[in-house]
């Protein structure tokens, strides 16, 4: 296999991996996937800071 | 009631960013850096006509292809970490990270992408001058790149050009040039893209001293040296000034940094630069021992790099947690020209801010139109310390010091040997004696992990010494992450590790391979 292929193919593996595999099912956008509107998160986020300690 | 966060999370969290900004950035400055190598060879060959150039830039194009093709996208993961451990930042920031990033995304990585299949598949296919073009749009393109998200990072480290909305909770841009010129911004870009190009052309230099060694090569081997070398020198010198702009910028915008940077717990006037210095290693703020075991400092060096003045006062760790020295760049918050707060009263501000926060959401609720107001005021007055309220004890406010201390001077020392590195080869390919000079090739050659090591080194400094901030003084990095199961974490700090290693095997084989099968022709000797 020429440099070039296995270039590609490493190419084609990662993105694959990356956005398939550890996007979907490992980094779902975490405010995203709990509320609907933008207007939940901010109140999240709000008692998040209120909160933390 | 919200539950509490598990520490572990947050822990876990912070090493898989590091582990993943640690990989990534062994493959973005050789693309920075040899992008412009390459396009230089290239301008070389299309002037000259000479069909060595051509071998030789074809040689050093093919090792960029393969580190910008096993590095492309590992950044990505990155952003894939904002959304996921770091919501609390992600939300916080709004569209002023959000905006450089897109801008990257659409301008630059388009712009870079286009042209690099030109660069690759366009030999034959379009003109030497088109060509040539597309190796220099590429070389600009990653550089572009790296500005936006140097922006970005930048804004981290001094927060400016933005307003808080109570509302949204976030804080929206509201004068861009402000955010993209922030003279953090300038530097830190100039600072790490000539670092790239600095470690590029180490890599270039390493290699052709193999060639050199082996005796293989060797006309193809001195002209790449020779291009890389020059290249190299400039951008090295280039590279400690605008190290110089950047500890200015630190001094004035995170003298917390400055201080763990030299070890400095008591401020002086005419502050000297640690030369070599061995820490203390059980030293504590304020338990008044001596921070080192053993120093040598050039006198006022520190006082004059950090205010262009030999006599200034340099703040210490322990002025800086106790505040009341006054500071030198008035400018910085008005609240405290003449007089510094101490990281006490910071903590008491950074608590009112947060309070008002409620306070006016409550009014909201309520119509109260006086308590908003108020509240609002109250919450302005005292944002630059938001932050602070998370901190439990000023000591909360002190970074890692030796982990500081030694990469700052480990990269200092380093950079200071590849200027001499750099001139040494310089001299012995003029006088035409570097073949003779073996011990100065394998130390070449072993230099390439050196110029890794320095580049990284760089890192630690800016963004450990930065700690605990993940934007300075507004938000802490335990505020900024996500409530999430750490065990998860821990599994994808895992997955990651054991991608990039592959990767970085994958990486090494391959260059390794390809430079032993050495240019197309077999060398133009």
């Amino acid at each position: 296999m020429t440099v070039g292929k296995q270039l590609w193919l490493i190419i084609l593996i990662k993105l694959f991996i990356l956005f398939f595999v550890l996007r979907l099912f490992f980094f779902p956008n975490f405010l995203k996937s709990k509320f609907d509107n933008d207007h939940d998160r901010a109140d999240y986020v709000r008692e998040e800071l209120l909160q933390r300690k | 009631m919200l539950e509490s966060i598990d520490l572990r999370a947050i822990d876990w969290s912070r090493a898989q960013f590091a582990l993943t900004a640690i990989y990534h950035w062994l493959f973005v400055p050789l693309t920075l850096g040899l992008s412009f190598i390459v396009a230089i060879m290239e301008s070389i060959y299309v002037k000259t006509g000479k069909p060595e150039w051509k071998q030789i830039t074809k040689f050093w194009m093919t090792l960029f292809g393969i580190n910008f093709a096993i590095g492309v996208a590992t950044g990505i993961i990155l952003e894939f970490q904002f959304g996921t451990n770091w919501s609390n930042y992600s939300w916080f920031v709004g569209d002023i990270f959000g905006a450089p990033l897109a801008i990257e995304g659409i301008m630059a990585f388009f712009l870079e992408s286009t042209f690099i299949a030109v660069m690759f598949f366009g030999w034959d296919k379009v003109s030497k001058g088109f060509h040539l073009a597309s190796s220099w749009l590429t070389a600009i393109g990653a550089n572009l790149s790296a500005l936006w998200i140097l922006v970005a990072n930048a804004w981290m480290q001094h927060p400016t050009g933005m307003k808080f909305n109570p509302d949204t909770i976030r804080n929206e841009m509201v004068n861009f040039w402000e955010v993209l010129f922030s003279p953090v911004a300038i530097n830190k870009f100039l600072h790490t893209v000539s670092s790239g190009y600095v470690l590029a052309s180490l890599f270039v230099v390493g290699i052709s001293s193999w060639y050199l060694l082996k005796k293989r090569n060797e006309r193809m081997a001195k002209r790449s040296m020779l291009i890389a070398s020059v290249f190299g020198l400039i951008t090295a010198v280039f590279l400690a000034a605008t190290g110089d702009g950047s500890a200015y910028q630190v001094a004035q915008k995170q003298p917390m940094k400055l201080a763990a940077m030299e070890g400095l717990y008591q401020g002086q006037n005419n502050a000297g630069l640690v030369a070599f210095g061995i820490l203390a290693p059980d030293k504590k703020a304020g338990d008044g021992k001596d921070p080192f075991l053993v120093h040598i400092d050039f006198p006022s060096l520190l006082s004059y790099l950090s205010y262009r003045n030999p006599d200034a006062f340099v703040p210490g760790i322990e002025d800086l947690i106790r505040g009341g020295y006054k500071p030198e760049f008035d400018h910085i918050n008005p609240l405290e020209k003449g007089q510094a707060f101490s990281v006490d009263e910071k903590i008491s501000r950074g608590k009112m801010a947060l309070e008002s926060l409620k306070r006016y959401k409550e009014a909201k609720v309520n119509g109260d139109t006086t308590g908003i107001r108020s509240s609002l005021e109250m919450l302005q007055q005292n944002f630059p310390y938001f932050g602070y309220a998370y901190l439990n004890t000023s000591q909360d406010s002190v970074p890692n010091v030796p982990l500081t201390f030694y990469s700052f001077h480990l990269m200092v020392y380093l950079g200071f040997y590849f200027i001499l590195l750099f001139i040494v080869i310089l001299i012995f390919l003029a006088t035409n004696k570097l073949e003779g000079k073996r011990w100065l090739l394998r130390v070449t050659l072993w230099t390439i992990p050196l110029a890794y090591l320095a580049s990284q080194a760089g890192w630690i400094v800016a963004e450990m010494g930065r700690q605990p901030w993940v934007i300075q003084d507004l938000m802490p990095t335990m505020a900024a992450a996500s409530k999430i199961n750490p065990n998860a974490v821990v599994i994808t700090f895992w997955l990651f590790a054991a991608i990039f290693t592959i990767l970085l095997i994958a990486e090494v084989m391959i260059m390794v391979r390809q430079i032993k099968i050495g240019p197309k022709d077999g060398g133009t000797r």
